[in-house]
């Protein structure tokens, strides 16, 4: 058996672990909860417990043993679960709470750092569950650690849900006052959705949707700090010919997520999803999605050209990952988290990213505005008209947008807030002084979007 | 090694660090204790620094994958190098566009 690689190839699969963060970024398992329906709502959590700790209790040990046999690090092992508005709806009695405590305890048990599907979609209204839920996402969130909540409000064929958004404007900033003492980390995790897509591996916004199978593993990939190397490496390449090494990089980071996906299908006989091709930062030096755009030649994040650089940044990497994985889906493309990546943080505390840059940045890129830190005292009705505009972009071009920020109690803009670990921690950013509550407060839905007169 | 897809049991181990005498004895002393057994090796110098890349087949090896590579780590920083191992898929994937195979 010879080499069958070049020296260069094992060198640069090498560095890109042990010098670029390379890594899978999270394994997720959906779990249908369809059949967990009853009518008391003791037993649903019973089912709810049983079913979980059942299906998912190898899921963090063949994490382990994957990292160990081909030597990439697997960060996260995360469960996603059935929207939990359906799965509660048939109780007599209402406990959505006793549900999320639930899932946060078959979390701890089977040991995954996240569980997602605290959800609901109410795009075009409310069922009395759905209704039943979001009242109780701002306790759910603050008594549990490991639960995650969505809510999908808007989508393309169905327009915007206006009663929703200003109902989430108050669950953000409710959710946010329970867990004041840590500076809000609550609506930390929980996501307002255009187009939410049913089967995203990332958290806070993952659940398993109602047309997935029973069981699936979902592979999210890193690699922001790999495809800057490429970017910084190549200082005089015209765009086109970044573009194509954005792409190769990109190919060669997904693989591993392709990889890892087969492995561990086979591992636990649970079938293989999607890869999710997202970049996706982390707090930790050289792992940031701004740190690229300014090797592409912009002085600091955010300034003029900021978009352009993004735009191109996030069409190469759904190409060359599209080319490396079988199945692709999830929210695919980079993410522009705030807290989480470290150059985003210093953009804003530079003034050169201000909230409606980050807004602009979203038309061109996966997810939405996300990690941002706002004042603690931001009326709810411009929480919702922040919601509003995000769901607007989206709806509009046809994607997934989302909106995660964190009303912070007690600070105000430029003061610094502290989440830790993956979430990181971030400069408050400065709203609107100026009201958008007669508009919010008209309620309604705003009607979906002409398909055609595309201008 | 049950850790490992596919029945392929290669993997691929680099060592870099500055050149000196005694480092292929040292690394192949080391493996041969665990039953590893060495199918090919390349070395050169790349970027000022020694590099050398070997294939080896833990078919009948006595040792763990995990625990392996752990002790490559540990044993390379005390001969002031870096070793790394991984699974030969790793790099199939990455390098072949078939490297699904």
């Amino acid at each position: 058996m010879r080499i069958s690689f070049s020296p260069n190839e094992i060198l640069e699969t090498v560095r890109m672990v042990e010098d670029q963060n390379l890594d899978i970024r999270t394994i997720t398992m959906g779990i249908s909860l369809r059949d967990c329906a009853h009518s008391d709502a003791k037993t649903v959590q019973a089912k709810i417990y049983d079913k979980i700790t059942r299906l998912a209790q190898d899921l963090v040990k063949a994490g382990e043993e994957i990292e160990a046999a081909y030597g990439i690090p697997v960060i996260n092992k995360r469960i996603s679960v059935t929207p939990i508005s359906l799965v509660g709806e048939s109780c007599d009695v209402y406990d959505y709470v006793g549900i999320a405590e639930a899932l946060d305890r078959a979390a701890e048990e089977v040991g995954v750092n996240f569980i997602g599907g605290f959800s609901a979609l109410v795009q075009k209204g409310f069922t009395r569950g759905d209704a039943a839920l979001v009242e109780a996402i701002p306790e759910a969130l603050s008594r549990t650690k490991l639960v995650c909540s969505s809510v999908n409000v808007a989508s393309t064929k169905a327009g915007i849900n206006m009663d929703a958004v200003l109902k989430m404007g108050e669950v953000v900033v409710e959710t946010a006052r329970l867990t004041a003492e840590q500076d809000g980390i609550g609506a930390a995790k929980l996501v307002v959705f255009c187009n939410v897509p049913e089967d995203n591996p990332f958290m806070a916004g993952a659940f398993h949707g109602v047309g997935e199978p029973e069981c699936v593993l979902n592979v999210g990939v890193s690699g922001p700090g790999v495809v800057n190397r490429v970017v910084r490496a190549n200082p005089n390449q015209d765009l086109g010919e970044l573009a194509n090494l954005i792409k190769q990089t990109a190919f060669k980071i997904t693989r591993m997520g392709e990889l890892v996906g087969r492995a561990a299908s086979k591992r636990l006989g649970v079938p293989f999803g999607i890869v999710d091709l997202s970049l996706a930062p982390t707090p930790a030096v050289g792992d940031s999605v701004a740190d690229i755009l300014e090797g592409m030649g912009l002085a600091k994040c955010g300034t003029h050209g900021t978009t352009a650089a993004l735009a191109l940044l996030n069409d190469a990497v759904k190409k060359g990952g599209s080319m490396a994985s079988s199945q692709v889906g999830g929210l695919s493309g980079a993410f522009i988290p705030v807290s989480e990546d470290a150059g985003m943080v210093s953009a804003v505390e530079a003034g050169a990213l201000s909230l409606d840059k980050l807004e602009a940045m979203t038309c061109v890129c996966s997810v939405g505005l996300d990690m941002i830190a706002l004042p603690g005292d931001t009326p709810t009705e411009t929480v919702a008209g922040i919601i509003a505009d995000e769901m607007a972009i989206g709806m509009i071009n046809k994607k997934t947008t989302a909106v995660r920020v964190i009303p912070a109690p007690g600070k105000q803009a430029g003061d610094r807030v502290e989440f830790g670990g993956l979430l990181g921690g971030a400069p408050v950013i400065k709203v609107h002084p100026f009201s958008s509550a007669a508009f919010v407060r008209r309620g309604g839905r705003i009607p979906s979007p002409l398909q055609a007169l595309t201008n | 090694m049950s850790a490992l897809e596919k029945g392929g049991s290669r993997v691929i181990i680099t060592v870099l660090g500055k050149d000196k005498v005694g480092i292929i004895a040292w690394i192949s002393t080391l493996l041969a204790r665990y039953n590893a057994n060495i199918l090919d090796i390349s070395q050169t110098i790349l970027q000022e620094f020694f590099t050398m890349i070997m294939v080896v087949d833990l078919a009948g090896a006595n040792i763990e994958f995990k625990d392996l590579r752990e002790e490559l780590a540990g044993q390379g920083k005390m001969q002031e190098m870096k070793v790394t191992m991984q699974h030969e898929d790793v790099f199939h994937y990455m390098h072949r566009i078939e490297g699904g195979r």
